[in-house]
């Protein structure tokens, strides 16, 4: 019933789309019926455009997260365990969060040039922070008697690490990697439209450059399903790896 | 941790601030990276003063910041309007809601391709797009403030045999106010990141569109003066607003 009800708006405005489209019969250079863009999306898919153009999206972005999301990992442990350290560099966190990553896209392009290295360091740039800040704030949170047990056991510091510290911290650090992915998508696609001429980002810039608004829409759809896509196999991930200890979200 | 001890560490991290630039300085000098990539702080801050002392990046700054906050008025205010009318309506709820939930994940810059098919490479394109962009955060926010009015709340307005309006206006909205401030604070992020963008498309008037020339002709020094107003821009703003939801919802601390 309740997914009924959510389908009714979605199913009467496309078909009203369509039936505007047909009855009206305009020749649009921005707008297409939703069977052409259905029709579209078919033939992208199969002469190759879209997966070809969705692995060249997903390799910039998931490189970048491993980088971004690795190092602030990295940083935010250390600052989680040694607090002068995190206080000293407090200052300089708040100064350089801020800047949008989209603000530094001329400053890769020449630097780096066009093409993988600008849209991965980018993606770099914009999930470290998120990953950093989470985590930061996830160890800041542990219980304090479990690095107490880590005291009396006299583990050496990689060993808190391992032993105390990720195991205590794991299914917020994974909510805080599931934003990260998110970002990552969003912050590669962006770079896509404004500039790199890779992936779906600039496969849309073509489509509505080219007056392809049947393409056009189909691929931004197809953008929003991937999103979706990646969210719910992280969240269905998520679930089942942390039970309701992995459902404590973060509050922003 | 007494005062005295927080103002020693903030200026221990003033420091190391203070550090990383000198560090920035000396690779700029010294570590055989050209100057047409790298500029040193020097030359950066120079660019800066140069801009804003009679060259053009007051105006730039001004086009920028405009433009985004035209964008994001418009959409908080559309944002909030639409929210309060979904989030107040069971039957809207059930049958509105999970479309926005649809449309949610698609990145807002997909949405500038679109919009740019139907208003060409245009100031009102980019002003449109900022709009679409940053309505999302306000728009949900406002849904999940309103409809998640504590039970009792809405005993009292029965009770008291408030209209709907007034029940929105007197209960539900305040309600919301916090969940609506901070949807606004995502959302002016939202609206600089896109303000950005458009401008490097469309070649409007404003900084995206300068550091993107900056970068095109080698002009490292004005490229990076460019990135560090953008950087200020984007804290001034988050930090007013977040004095803004602290003085706005004082009442709710107690």
């Amino acid at each position: 019933m309740k997914v009924a009800k959510a389908l009714v708006l979605p199913v009467a405005l496309l078909i009203l789309w369509e039936v505007a489209m047909r009855m009206s019969g305009i020749q649009s250079d921005s707008l297409a019926p939703p069977s052409q863009i259905a029709v579209a999306f078919y033939n992208a898919m199969l002469d190759g455009t879209i997966p070809w153009r969705t692995a060249e999206t997903l390799r910039a972005a998931l490189t970048g997260l491993a980088i971004g999301a690795g190092c602030g990992l990295i940083v935010s442990i250390l600052l989680g365990l040694i607090p002068p350290v995190a206080r000293l560099m407090q200052f300089s966190i708040e100064v350089l969060r801020p800047v949008p990553a989209v603000a530094l896209i001329p400053v890769a392009i020449l630097t780096l040039g066009f093409g993988y290295a600008m849209e991965v360091s980018l993606v770099a740039f914009a999930t470290f922070w998120p990953v950093l800040i989470y985590g930061h704030a996830a160890i800041t949170n542990i219980e304090p008697q479990l690095l107490d047990v880590s005291r009396v056991l006299r583990l050496s510091g990689l060993g808190r690490v391992t032993k105390i510290v990720l195991p205590a911290t794991l299914p917020r650090y994974f909510v805080a990697f599931r934003l990260a992915t998110a970002v990552s998508l969003i912050v590669a696609v962006t770079v896509e439209i404004a500039a790199n001429p890779l992936g779906i980002g600039y496969e849309l810039m073509t489509a509505s450059q080219s007056l392809h608004p049947d393409l056009m829409f189909a691929l931004v759809l197809w953008i929003g399903l991937v999103g979706w896509g990646l969210n719910g196999a992280l969240l269905f991930a998520q679930r089942r790896l942390f039970g309701p200890a992995g459902m404590a979200e973060i509050a922003r | 941790m007494s005062i005295a001890a927080r103002g020693l560490w903030l200026l221990g991290s003033i420091g190391v601030t203070a550090l990383l630039v000198l560090s920035w300085q000396l690779i700029a000098n010294y570590g055989g990276i050209p100057p047409v990539f790298l500029p040193g702080p020097d030359r950066a801050w120079s660019a800066l003063v140069a801009g804003f002392s009679g060259g053009e990046l007051a105006g730039l700054t001004g086009a920028t910041v405009e433009r985004m906050i035209y964008g994001w008025v418009l959409a908080s205010l559309a944002g909030i309007a639409l929210g309060a009318v979904i989030g107040s309506s069971q039957v809207a709820r059930e049958y509105v809601a999970p479309m926005l939930e649809i449309v949610r994940p698609v990145p807002v810059s997909a949405f500038m391709p679109v919009v740019m098919a139907f208003l060409g490479l245009t100031g009102t394109m980019v002003l449109v797009v900022i709009a679409i962009g940053s309505i999302w955060p306000v728009l949900l926010a406002t849904v999940h403030g309103v409809s998640s009015v504590e039970p009792r709340l809405v005993e009292v307005s029965q009770s008291l045999r408030l209209s709907r309006f007034k029940t929105l206006w007197k209960i539900a909205l305040p309600n919301a106010q916090a969940d609506i401030l901070a949807g606004m604070r995502i959302g002016l992020t939202v609206a600089l990141i896109l303000a950005v963008i458009g401008e490097m498309l469309t070649s409007e008037n404003g900084l995206g569109w300068s550091i993107l020339q900056a970068a095109r002709a080698y002009r490292s020094a004005d490229l990076f003066a460019g990135v560090i107003v953008l950087g200020v821009i984007g804290l001034v703003s988050n930090l007013a607003l977040q004095s803004i939801e602290r003085y706005v919802l004082r009442w709710k601390r107690r």
